[in-house]
């Protein structure tokens, strides 16, 4: 009876949904009291883990699946490992790193440093990240820790494919390119990055929500893992993109013309 | 696709709005000029409306386009109880219209081609037919003013000349209140649509009548505000139709009725006096409360062109809930439980039946966000400013009333859950011609009217629960859904078509139902032209008398709004 270990990187980020408003001091957005959710990208992540569960399991493999969630960030990350847990992972693992209600400043190079020392640690067959975060949409994560971990990856998937068979070696993963559909398998442990139509993400069942409430969440610290957080990238402003000027309406073709030749002098 | 409304009514003749048509048939026209006129090889989505006396017309008609080839034609009969014109009313002729645009400027003056002008006839289309295509109208002209002296230069003139008017707003209304009934003149308000100000330490707005109710909520939302009403029709409906209906919605239960949060009006009375009332004070306690009268009066006593009112608000911390429930009483008492265990923070709970959601899902071609179907489905909203706290809705799942349930995780999510609850009447009007009845009535009873309209109908023969697709009854569907906190269900159902026999069937059944437990024969619809004779079953003969006072103070020569809201003084 083997074991395929899945990790599952979820970040908490502002919600979607939300319009967000630079905030006074210019260097970075509003984030106190708006609302957060887990990042879209992970949710599929998470989606896509226990849907590969549900595959071994209906298939009847030998091959059981755990479905670990890891998030690195300030003390209200636990909300999206929450999220993860009730979607259906198996335990999570917290790294604290900053404070609630201040700017994000970890940087992706140092997350997969930090998510590299934990793969260290759980030998996951299989790590599962989104593809961007929708607050930096860096999209660098994934790739480097693959670089770190020295294993295959396969990028903005939209479909995946992991064999339920005892020990599975190998995954398929087919992404979208201009023009058409890339296909790829790489040997386990590889590093997968979720694209949006990869799969919908189940709603939450209150039942499960309870359960989760239950399930462990690991804490840890930077330190715990000997990884110096160190910001190599210095934000020196954000501002709002310049307001687009409003059209007018005109009463009549007359008047379009009048503003055409006298206003616009286009004709 | 060409769209033909073809309108036959007693003693006249089809009258049929076409693009290829420039003018209705006249006096004396008969099949034969139709057919003539209509390429009826390519006709399709014909919908043949009647009044009541012109059915066999109507059908006569149809069984003959459909022998020469034009398909999809449906037949609907108008819910109109008027069939004779107001002779009083003055015909509008050159003069009238050559008036309206020296007032208006000729752009913001919409004349149908019959009548001397440019518009096509489906042009006119829009502000004739109501929302749910079951009244239909006859105005040649429609008028848009953009200010209150605007409004009043055309009231004082249609006083004057006893020219009968229509007001309009986003035309959503549900019973037929802002459709012309006849050829009134079209007052319609969308061009009045800027905000005035927004106080922003007290939350008072200010605005234009024809501003849509869903930009005003986006506008004071940058702001930290919310409107103090929502619903399904928000991205059309006009905060000053939403006053004159006292609309109410998804969150009546925690922010109330507009009659509490109208701080002030500004009114256009039917002699042309405006009336300025806008004031942004919470409270004034100064003599008769007028403005109270224009909320809910259904342009039958002034024009509303201003509105200011109270916005709430907003809460940082909102959480969604749906619930799957296996009995009514189940929802009812699911209700007292989250009334006493979220208290504060409840801001919406709504509920609807298992038909609703399955025919919602398929509408909108989706899946159940629950694991499971449930006879019933419960919709519970809070809205607070603290995370933690707002959680509590977990809580509801530990006493066994609610079987299954999901918490939404991120605002599309809530987004989705709530488009499951407003979409249904928008889903339920696609699959065929739907009866709404919106009623209050004690909680203890609300979905008992539910069942014993299923019975009725079962025991005429004309309905079964569960019939197969293949067994045609004439009513497909019994829908209960609604505003259970408030007291408020909304009875719909759904048939082939609106016939005189199930009309029969249901009415005065439902009134009378509802009279009998003391409840409202509209409890947030209003009147109308729907429901003026069921007003009785209501409201006693004192009070109606009392209330035809007031009308005829303001408008003595009843132009505005006529044939509508209360009913015929016998």
């Amino acid at each position: 009876m083997s074991n395929l270990r899945i990790l599952v990187g979820v970040k908490r980020v502002i919600d979607y949904a939300v319009k967000v408003r630079v905030n006074r001091a210019q260097t970075g957005v509003e984030v106190a009291n708006v609302k957060h959710s887990i990042n879209p990208f992970d949710e599929i992540g998470v989606e896509e883990a226990i849907r590969i569960r549900e595959r071994f399991a209906k298939a009847k493999s030998p091959t059981s699946v755990e479905i670990v969630a890891v998030s690195c960030g300030p003390p209200k990350s636990q909300e999206v490992l929450r999220t993860a847990l009730a979607m259906g992972a198996d335990r999570a693992i917290h790294v604290e790193y900053g404070k609630d209600n201040e700017q994000n400043t970890i940087e992706p190079l140092v997350v997969a440093k930090l998510f590299n020392e934990i793969v260290k640690k759980e030998q996951p067959g299989l790590v599962i990240m989104g593809k961007q975060a929708i607050d930096d949409d860096s999209g660098q994560c994934g790739q480097i820790l693959a670089g770190l971990m020295d294993v295959s990856q396969a990028t903005n998937v939209s479909k995946l494919d992991v064999e339920p068979m005892e020990a599975p070696k190998t995954l398929t993963t087919m992404c979208e390119i201009d023009g058409g559909m890339e296909t790829l398998k790489c040997e386990l442990p590889a590093v997968v990055t979720t694209d949006l139509r990869l799969n919908e993400p189940r709603f939450v069942s209150l039942p499960n929500l309870v359960k989760a409430k239950k399930k462990p969440i690991n804490k840890l610290t930077p330190a715990d893992l000997g990884i110096d957080i160190v910001s190599k990238l210095e934000t020196l402003k954000v501002n709002e993109p310049p307001v687009r000027k409003a059209g007018i309406k005109v009463e009549s073709v007359d008047e379009l013309l009048d503003k055409l030749r006298n206003e616009a002098k286009v004709i | 696709m060409r769209n033909i409304y073809l309108n036959c009514v007693k003693r006249t003749e089809p009258v049929i709005r076409n693009p290829n048509f420039a003018r209705s048939a006249k006096a004396g026209a008969r099949l034969g000029f139709v057919t003539q006129k209509c390429n009826i090889h390519s006709v399709r989505n014909v919908t043949a409306f009647s009044k009541s006396g012109a059915d066999s017309l109507r059908d006569d008609f149809c069984t003959k386009l459909r022998g020469l080839g034009a398909k999809n034609i449906q037949s609907r009969m108008m819910g109109h109880v008027v069939s004779q014109r107001d002779s009083r009313f003055k015909k509008l002729g050159k003069e009238d219209l050559d008036y309206f645009k020296s007032v208006l400027s000729e752009s913001r003056v919409l004349v149908s081609k019959e009548m001397g002008g440019n518009a096509d006839p489906t042009e006119l289309d829009t502000f004739n037919t109501d929302w749910l295509s079951k009244y239909v109208g006859h105005s040649q002209v429609v008028l848009f003013p953009t200010s209150a002296q605007e409004v009043s230069k055309v009231l004082k003139y249609c006083n004057e000349n006893t020219i009968a008017v229509c007001v309009q707003g986003g035309n959503t209304g549900l019973v037929g209140g802002s459709v012309p009934v006849f050829d009134e003149v079209v007052l319609s308000l969308s061009k009045m649509d800027k905000v005035r100000s927004l106080d922003k330490d007290s939350g008072a707005l200010v605005c234009d009548a024809g501003c849509i109710l869903e930009s005003l909520d986006d506008y004071v939302g940058e702001f930290g505000f919310t409107m103090p009403i929502d619903l399904g029709a928000k991205g059309s409906c006009h905060i000053g139709g939403n006053v004159s209906t006292n609309a109410g919605g998804i969150r009546y239960l925690r922010y109330g009725s507009l009659h509490g949060s109208v701080l002030g009006l500004e009114v256009v009375l039917p002699d042309g006096t405006i009336i300025n009332n806008l004031s942004t004070l919470r409270k004034d306690s100064t003599g008769y409360d007028i403005k109270q009268l224009f909320v809910g009066a259904e342009g039958t006593i002034g024009v509303v062109t201003g509105v200011s009112i109270a916005t709430a608000r907003r809460p940082t911390s909102v959480n969604v809930a749906v619930l799957g429930v296996n009995s009514y009483q189940d929802v009812k008492n699911t209700y007292i439980q989250s009334r006493k265990d979220l208290c504060e923070i409840l801001s919406a709970f709504e509920f609807w039946d298992a038909r609703c959601m399955d025919t919602v899902l398929t509408g909108f071609n989706t899946s159940n966000p629950l694991s499971g179907d449930y006879p019933f489905y419960v919709l519970i909203e809070t809205s607070g400013s603290n995370d933690e706290h707002d959680e509590a809705v977990e809580k509801t799942m530990e006493n066994g009333l609610v079987q299954d349930g999901t918490l939404a995780q991120g605002k599309t999510q809530i987004s989705k859950m709530w488009s499951l609850r407003e979409g249904i009447p928008t889903v339920l009007a696609q699959t065929g011609a739907t009866y709404k009845y919106d009623i209050s009535i004690p909680i203890n009873q609300l979905y008992d009217i539910v069942h014993d309209t299923e019975v009725r109908l079962e025991n005429a023969g004309i309905y079964k629960k569960d019939a197969a697709p293949s067994e045609n009854y004439p009513v497909k569907s019994v829908n209960g859904y609604g505003h259970i906190g408030d007291g408020n269900l909304h009875l719909n159902i759904v048939a082939d078509k609106f016939d005189d026999k199930i009309t029969d069937l249901l009415e005065p059944f439902v009134y009378e139902w509802v009279e009998n437990v003391a409840g409202s024969v509209s409890a947030e619809h209003g009147l109308g032209i729907m429901k003026p004779e069921c007003l009785k079953y209501t409201k006693n003969d004192q009070i109606v008398s009392v209330m035809r006072n007031i009308k005829n103070m303001f408008d003595p020569n009843g132009i505005m709004n006529p044939y509508k809201y209360l009913p015929e003084n016998k």
